[in-house]
């Protein structure tokens, strides 16, 4: 079959089993989007590059296949820079694919040109510049399978126009031939029979579970260790849902903005168990003051993680489900009662000091998170931003859901939310997806409203506002002394936004709205904003201060405490 | 401690750019670097001087590892290996300087390889501290030009370097 470079591309994604790309078209991608009307692919149309590589990689993260979206060339191409930067500190599998100039204008600096092979070499997985029609099928079977598996990544090709144009008898390869890249998913049996011994023979023994165990879908071996030995766990941003957040051993996320309980068990435990999760600066703080009681065994899929961050006593390489499924049998079981009850007591301490206990009528995100999560029995994708919005989804929405949160972890991205949720909408039709942002991020791709309502996804959109870049504002006023240096923010109405793109939108300022607000989103067919006023001086707590060690937390200000700290706010 | 690394990889667009990029990237020390083909097709190999403590090289091999087009590496350090550097030294030579560096690059088993009327050409082969010495003895005669490839190793035996 004789097919255009075009028609390859098309015909080789379905092959792929790609239903949805997410794009913006342009001259250098004109005869791909040509070809694109006689293919069953749904094309997305964005209102701004970053948001198509955001919503592709919120596809992936929902769904667990490649998320796929397309660019021209020049600045089409450098708009995905960020979304692409953020896909491989995730680990989320994604194919972007450019349009680039003719071969024979290639380095003459030609309109829309840029080199995005290069400007793209460190913040993906692998990237191709296709300048001959005959390499084409093989790049793209090469860019699927690069992205998809091992530890997976972002990966991006390069077309030239040429290429899109000239024809080729068409056969899609079976196989890759990738000679310098194998993965290694089997863990080394003899390191798992001395983690075993390590398990079975600790007094304090925790588990850390990153975001790998959702990327290995190994949820149900977690939920099995977790249970056999009675392990307690304390997650990582993106490990959260990997175990339910209600059941009795998950001690919720860890790090800066950690519960100060799962910190103090990581700082007293004796034996460090981290399944799929990297030792970003964030859960750690200082290395050299990090779990000091703890040997730590570490399981990864990318052998390049062991050792990065952290020193590690018994390093598996593998992947997560696989591992563990080859561990269980190896393990006793067992249950640790001393530690576990003088968790529950750290707990119990942290649990008086919540918020949510505290009588008052002030509307506080705390709130909002939680009674979405009321509202939704917790069965709904969450797609936070940055920032502190980002905080409190993760500490007060009760994750349970697999793939049930999807958040900028490693970039931090603000802007994420909004894109990333329409392409988790897209890939999960029937679910329930709700994004939590700030009203700074919400600004980054506000634009996307627009693709929301041309698509008729149903979003349900919270906006947590609170007038500053907050997450800024919070270390001006405890780090800073409070000079709020370029962070207060003048936003639009945005309900009155939602609704000049035709989207029902509401503003709440009193919290006995919250609720019924909530329901009345949940109850509406259609996608739905509501715009929470919430109180301008509430802080993410607890935190560690920078710099400090994770075992010393900055805790909540007792209501005494807290009129004192409040009197120094510029409100 | 300096560390010296042999890697292959495919002979594909941009390899170089990859490696040099990732070195940058993840602030890794690179004291010299050389490549070239090795015996297989379409493979080109590398070899790499690293300055940097155990932890340091091995992440630098791990992550030499993670490109796609990297199909070996192996850290020659410790291992019996022949290593060599090739300089090519202009050296100011008039009157009685000319046999007098001759002789010196006798010594050195070194070749005179381009004569002008006030200068020569030498050609010396053999590990940076033989390189070095040469260079130091010609410096006073006056050194117009030098160009060093950069460390070059292989491992001793009869057994390969193979992917």
């Amino acid at each position: 079959m004789k097919l255009s470079g075009a028609h390859i591309v098309w015909e080789s994604l379905v092959r792929e089993g790609v239903g949805a790309v997410f794009g913006i078209s342009g001259g250098a991608v004109i005869h791909l989007y040509h070809a694109l009307p006689e293919y069953p692919i749904r094309h997305v149309l964005m209102r701004h590059e970053q948001a198509a590589a955001h919503a592709a990689d919120g596809y992936a993260r929902a769904t667990g296949k490649v998320g796929v979206c397309l660019a021209t060339s020049g600045p089409g191409a450098t708009n995905l820079v960020t979304g692409l930067a953020t896909a491989y500190m995730d680990s989320s599998p994604m194919v972007a694919i450019t349009g680039q100039v003719s071969n024979s204008l290639i380095g003459k600096d030609a309109f829309q040109e840029v080199d995005i092979t290069g400007i793209t070499l460190p913040i993906t997985k692998h990237n191709y510049l296709v300048t001959e029609v005959e390499s084409l099928p093989m790049v793209i079977k090469e860019a699927f399978h690069i992205a998809r598996t091992g530890r997976p990544g972002p990966v991006l090709i390069d077309i030239t126009k040429d290429v899109q144009a000239a024809s080729l008898e068409y056969e899609y390869p079976e196989e890759v031939d990738l000679p310098g890249y194998h993965p290694t998913l089997i863990g080394n049996q003899r390191q798992i029979k001395q983690a075993a011994q390590l398990i079975n023979e600790a007094q304090r023994p925790l588990i850390i579970a990153g975001h790998g165990v959702m990327l290995a879908g190994a949820e149900a071996e977690l939920g099995e260790l977790v249970g056999k030995a009675q392990l307690p766990v304390v997650n990582t941003l993106l490990g959260l849902s990997t175990i339910p957040e209600t059941h009795p051993l998950c001690l919720g996320m860890g790090g800066m903005h950690g519960e100060a309980y799962a910190n103090k068990a990581l700082q007293e435990a004796d034996l460090i168990l981290n399944v799929g999760g990297r030792f970003d600066d964030r859960l750690t703080g200082p290395v050299s003051t990090f779990v000091p009681e703890a040997k730590i065994i570490h399981i990864d899929v990318d052998p390049a993680e062991i050792g990065k961050n952290v020193r590690v006593d018994l390093p598996i390489v593998g992947d997560a489900k696989n591992v563990l499924q080859a561990l269980l049998p190896l393990i006793e079981p067992t249950n640790h009662p001393d530690w576990t009850s003088k968790i529950g007591e750290w707990r119990a301490e942290s649990a008086r000091r919540d918020i949510l206990e505290q009588e008052t009528d002030a509307l506080v995100p705390q709130y909002v998170v939680r009674h979405i999560w009321h509202a939704t029995r917790g069965n709904a994708i969450m797609v936070s931003d940055v920032g502190q919005n980002q905080m409190w989804e993760a500490q007060y929405f009760l994750h349970h859901k697999p793939r049930g949160l999807l958040s900028s972890g490693g970039l931090g991205t603000m802007g994420f939310a909004l894109p990333a949720a329409i392409g988790a909408q897209l890939g999960k039709p029937g679910e329930v997806v709700w994004v939590t942002a700030g009203d700074g991020g919400f600004q980054m791709n506000i634009q996307e409203l627009a693709t929301v309502v041309q698509e008729k996804l149903p979003l349900k959109m919270a906006i947590l506002n609170n007038g500053f870049l907050g997450m800024v504002r919070q270390w001006q006023q405890l780090f800073f002394e409070g000079r709020y240096s370029g962070t207060p923010l003048l936003g639009p109405d945005f309900a009155k936004v939602a609704e000049a793109y035709g989207i029902p939108g509401f503003t709440v300022r009193e919290k006995s709205q919250v609720v019924p607000a909530i329901e009345q989103a949940m109850a509406t067919d259609g996608p739905v904003l509501i715009d929470f006023i919430i109180d301008q001086a509430e802080n993410v707590y607890p935190m560690v201060a920078p710099g400090g060690s994770i075992g010393d937390m900055l805790r909540r200000p007792q209501p005494e405490e807290a009129n004192e700290q409040k009197g120094g706010d510029s409100r | 401690m300096r560390h010296t690394l042999v890697a292959l990889m495919e002979d594909k667009p941009g390899v170089l750019n990859r490696i040099s990029s990732l070195f940058r990237r993840r602030n890794f020390n690179i004291e010299s670097l050389t490549v070239g083909h090795s015996e297989m097709p379409g493979i080109s190999r590398m070899t790499i001087v690293s300055e940097g403590d155990k932890a340091i090289i091995e992440q630098v091999e791990k992550q030499l590892y993670k490109l796609v087009n990297v199909t070996k590496v192996t850290d020659v350090t410790d291992e019996p290996a022949v290593i060599r550097e090739l300089a090519l030294i202009k050296v100011t030579a008039s009157g009685a300087a000319r046999s007098e560096i001759t002789g010196l690059a006798d010594i050195f088993r070194a070749k005179v390889v381009d004569v002008a009327p006030d200068s020569l050409m030498v050609e010396i082969t053999g590990t940076e501290d033989k390189v070095d010495s040469l260079v130091g003895l010609l410096r006073p005669f006056g050194v117009r030009e030098l160009v060093r490839t950069g460390r070059v190793a292989m491992v001793r035996g009869s057994n390969g370097q193979k992917n």
